[in-house]
């Protein structure tokens, strides 16, 4: 029967996980994406998880998903909507459902739709599939019982034995998309090593997944998805941006041969990089979980003194408590990192859904002319360059440097080919040398960057004293004098004007005579790319420009902005970039596609949008 | 560590700026002559203060110096001294700083036991604001921001470094040279959050807040020396003692009652338990001597330490001590 199965070659996939937010789904859609990465598919993925760690079982609210888009060409997004969705319970369909396509397969596991779990969920009939107009195929799959008995000879206890219904599902979807097992038991077993009973069980259901799918379900359509082009040679992982970011930081701290120091606070959706930092003690690397944000950064502008490559990493609400320390970098000149995973706001807000609201606030959110370059990471794997970046200009140009990243770059991920430090630029921080002793005092700086020297506690011939007052230029003597302070001023300024010189000039994709040119920034890169590509296919003149180096512009902003007629600047904010650039370049006149939803672009809404303004 | 001698005058700089007769002259020459006293190296130093009058300090000694911002001086010092262990590093602030924009920052600065020399200079008042209350003013204390009194208690330094698991306190009045000098000198040798609480005149806005104690022959009755292992007498002619009276101290006079020295409670700084110590950091006048000197001085783990030797410990047990071997730790595939 299974040998007439009807193969689909799909060129892209989008498969969605969904239950209660212990059910496990975070780690099904892991394993699946894993999985398709080892057979060289390319894939990104989107955790959309609730705030709430253990919301009611079985409610609205507490409804964890995982989205995953495998291709077998170059995938940009985790993708619009998805063909297959797993809802593990009433909940998880009456909440998800919106995220699958007209002609996409649901599949539930029918032990959870009892009454009582219905109520949970708020429905009021006893056949939810009807009170939500389902027209998607459906596949009710009596899960908790079939993984009960898979497992009634396990030795183990009940609730551990239905902790495994996710690996039934996994094992179902692998099933679907004709995927070999045998990765994700390798998996499985790392994980569980220490647990080898729990991790057999897990596989054993998972195994079950798959043959429940081949023995019975034959007639639904399986898929199946093999890599178009072949990539790059090399090693790739999979990475999501957290974890990118703060293997940017490790790298650019072995290139500068400095220690690396994170000061941070817990918050959403930022606390992997705290995380993933504080297990590489291997490394070196220092990490002080503070009292708060404000300690967090405090404590990282005096690792920072004392010589370290010192980081803080938040969330947008940390930045408002961060950017009084963040001032006193400015005003010291001390290199800083400050990463702000941005989430939706204002205050707690959304604090797992993703924005780009914190622009301004980067830019222009202290007190004084505070002038502080700031660089956006535009994808899971771009994390990486841009958290490299950001060190190598703090710590070459003596000043502190926002990285915007999001909560759908931290969170997603993509396939990530193993970089090469070699290939990475080195880092020279402007340390004084021997024979400057005796000559040099705190604010002499280099001619050409308008940097100072730095001279670390600890090397002796250069005791010294800075603060957060106004100093005199060159000697760092504090001083109220009104000629003195206004030539402070410019002169910062003009420093991080200068790293203009030092980053790459702004890139312009797809048709350079366009019609329309689409301007991004930061994390909305694979929708903008995937937008532009499809309306190139369709036969329109579009082009992107998209923004990782926001202060200072690259060089060319000016010239590209004002060669095409039409220029349209997509973020998920009221329109803070398309301000900026307004201030930054005087006269150009530019359309603005606004969305502030929590929630990644649709590149579908992308295209109709610049359509129609093309038409216009 | 270098093995030239350094005078005081490799310690000084600068001209110190703050009015005449203010408390924090005669702290700064203590420092200095504690400074040269100790001998570290002027470069292996670094003064770390916040904002306000006393926070000018670091301008005013030839070593590192790091005027920061208004209460964070605690959390900066804590990253300097966490980046360089080998740095000994005084965290300078006041009562306004340490203890009400910066109070989150010291409480848990002395819970971690950061090795920090942290003094705070308490003189009662906000100056550089031109004179509000601060939160070691007394209830009902008149400031320019509490014309009618304050309505509110004070916190005593010794009280919140203990409720927050401080393992050293002393305290030393500013006027008082040679007892600082000790003081700082025992704050400098202890490894860990040594907080000093300096008492200090401002002769502008809160003149004579430690009167009693202002003077020699002040402190001589109301004052008493504390020091290890030494009985607790006080007086011009020591004439005066301390002994425990059930949950409490009482002041006793040798002589009288039957009463001798060996009757007196003889002074552990050394004592984990804190509550005695914690009865002596709270004496006040004018039942009770105001306790100068090291009040407790217990060993405990340090911070910045303990950070070195848990990297120290992971790096022998991983094998991965590089960037491009922690790539290779990943689950990884080829393509070819």
């Amino acid at each position: 029967m299974t040998d007439e199965m009807m193969v689909k070659e799909l060129e892209e996939v989008v498969v969605r996980f969904s239950g209660d937010s212990g059910d496990g789904m975070q780690l099904a859609g892991n394993i699946f994406s894993n999985v398709s990465a080892t057979v060289g598919n390319d894939i990104c993925t989107f955790p959309d998880y609730p705030a709430d760690i253990r919301a009611p079982q079985g409610s609205l609210t507490g409804v964890s998903g995982f989205q995953i888009h495998v291709g077998a060409g170059q995938v940009y997004t985790p993708g619009d909507r998805c063909h297959v969705l797993v809802a593990m319970n009433p909940a998880a369909l009456k909440t998800q459902i919106k995220h699958c396509k007209p002609q996409g397969l649901v599949i539930t596991d029918s032990d959870s739709f009892e009454a009582k779990d219905l109520e949970k969920a708020n429905f009021s009939t006893n056949n939810p599939f009807e009170e939500l107009g389902i027209k998607q195929d459906i596949l009710e799959v009596p899960i908790s019982s079939m993984c009960k008995e898979s497992l009634k000879d396990s030795g183990l206890d009940n609730k551990s034995i239905l902790r495994c219904k996710n690996m039934f599902a996994l094992g179902l979807v692998c099933w679907l998309f004709n995927r070999n097992l045998s990765a994700a038991e390798k998996m499985l077993r790392e994980k569980f090593a220490k647990k080898p009973e729990v991790a057999e069980a897990n596989i054993k259901v998972l195994n079950d997944g798959f043959n429940y799918g081949a023995n019975t379900h034959a007639s639904v359509s399986t898929y199946k998805i093999e890599s178009k082009e072949p990539k790059a040679k090399g090693f790739y992982t999979d990475i999501n941006g957290n974890k990118a970011t703060a293997y940017g930081l490790i790298a650019a701290a072995e290139k500068a041969n400095m220690e690396l120091y994170l000061g941070s606070y817990p918050i959403t959706p930022a606390t992997d990089i705290l995380h993933e930092l504080s297990k590489h003690k291997s490394l070196g690397v220092k990490t002080v979980q503070c009292e708060d944000e404000i300690a967090g950064c405090a404590s990282a502008v005096g690792a920072s003194f004392a010589g370290d490559l010192a980081v803080t990493t938040t969330s947008g609400p940390g930045i408002c408590l961060k950017s009084e320390a963040m001032n006193l970098a400015v005003i010291a000149e001390l290199p800083l990192v400050v990463i702000n995973v941005q989430r939706g706001g204002p205050s707690t807000g959304l604090p797992t859904k993703s924005e780009q609201t914190d622009l301004l606030q980067a830019l222009y959110g202290r007190n004084g002319e505070s002038p502080m370059p700031v660089i956006a990471a535009t994808s899971p794997t771009n994390c990486f360059d841009s958290a490299y970046m950001a060190a190598k200009i703090a710590l070459e140009h003596m000043t502190p440097v926002v990285l915007l990243t999001d909560a759908f770059v931290a969170n997603g991920s993509a396939a990530w080919k193993l970089p090469d430090l070699q290939d990475y630029p080195a880092i020279n921080p402007p340390f004084v040398t021997p024979e400057m002793a005796g000559t040099w005092t705190p604010y002499q700086r280099n001619e050409q960057t308008g940097v100072r020297y730095w001279a670390v506690p600890g090397t002796e011939g250069f005791t010294h004293r800075i603060g957060g007052l106004e100093k005199s230029n060159e000697t760092g003597v504090i001083s109220t004098e009104p000629e003195n302070h206004d030539k402070m001023v410019h002169l910062r300024q003009e420093k991080v004007e200068k790293i203009a010189d030092y980053i790459p000039e702004l890139e312009v994709l797809g048709d350079q005579d366009a019609d329309l040119l689409i301007v991004g920034w930061g994390g909305t890169y694979g929708h903008l790319r995937l937008a532009m590509d499809f309306m190139r296919e369709k036969g329109k003149k579009v082009a992107l420009a998209h923004f990782q180096f926001i202060n200072p512009l690259p060089k060319n902003t000016a010239e590209v902005l004002k060669k095409y007629k039409k220029v349209i600047v997509a973020e998920q904010n009221l329109g803070q970039f398309a301000g900026y650039l307004r201030m930054k370049v005087p006269g150009i006149n530019i359309y603005q596609f606004n969305q502030v939803k929590g929630q990644p672009f649709v590149t579908r809404e992308l295209i109709d949008a610049f359509t129609k303004l093309l038409e216009e | 560590m270098s093995e030239k001698v350094y005078t005081i005058q490799d310690y000084k700089s600068g001209q110190p700026r703050w009015c005449p007769g203010c408390g924090d002259h005669a702290f700064l020459n203590s420092l200095h002559k504690a400074m040269t006293e100790l001998g570290v190296a002027p470069h292996n130093i670094a003064v770390i203060s916040g904002i306000g009058c006393s926070s000018r300090l670091p301008y005013y000694v030839n070593t590192y110096g790091f005027h920061t911002i208004h209460g964070r001086a605690t959390a900066v010092a804590t990253g300097a001294k966490v980046a360089n262990p080998d740095l000994t590093i005084w965290q300078i602030s006041g009562d306004g700083d340490g203890l009400a924009i910066g109070g989150n920052h010291f409480i848990h600065t002395v819970r971690r036991n950061v090795n920090l020399n942290m003094i705070l200079l308490n003189n009662r008042i906000y100056g550089l604001t031109k004179g509000q209350y601060s939160p070691t003013s007394e209830r009902g204390f008149v400031s320019k921001s509490t014309p009618y009194g304050t309505v509110e208690d004070p916190f005593h330094p010794a009280e919140l470094t203990f409720g927050a698991r401080g393992r050293f306190f002393a305290r030393c009045i500013a006027v008082d040279g040679a007892a600082s000098v000790e003081v700082l000198k025992a704050a400098a040798n202890y490894k860990g959050a040594s907080v000093v609480e300096v008492l200090q005149n401002c002769v502008i806005f809160n003149d004579g807040t430690h009167a009693s104690v202002a003077t020699k022959e002040g402190r001589s009755k109301n004052a008493i020396y504390l020091e290890h292992g030494k009985p607790m007498l006080f007086g011009e002619q020591k004439e005066f003692g301390l002994m425990q009276e059930g949950f409490g101290l009482k002041v006793v006079k040798l002589g009288e009652n039957g009463i001798t020295e060996k009757d007196i409670l003889i002074h552990d700084a050394h004592c984990q338990d804190n509550t005695l110590q914690l009865k002596l950091a709270l004496m006040e006048g004018p039942d009770f001597p105001i306790a100068l000197g090291v009040i407790r001085d217990v060993e405990a783990p340090t911070y910045d330490e303990a950070v070195t030797e848990q990297i120290e410990e992971v790096k022998a047990k991983k094998k991965y001590h590089n960037f491009q071997e922690l790539l290779m730790t990943n689950d990884t595939w080829e393509v070819k």
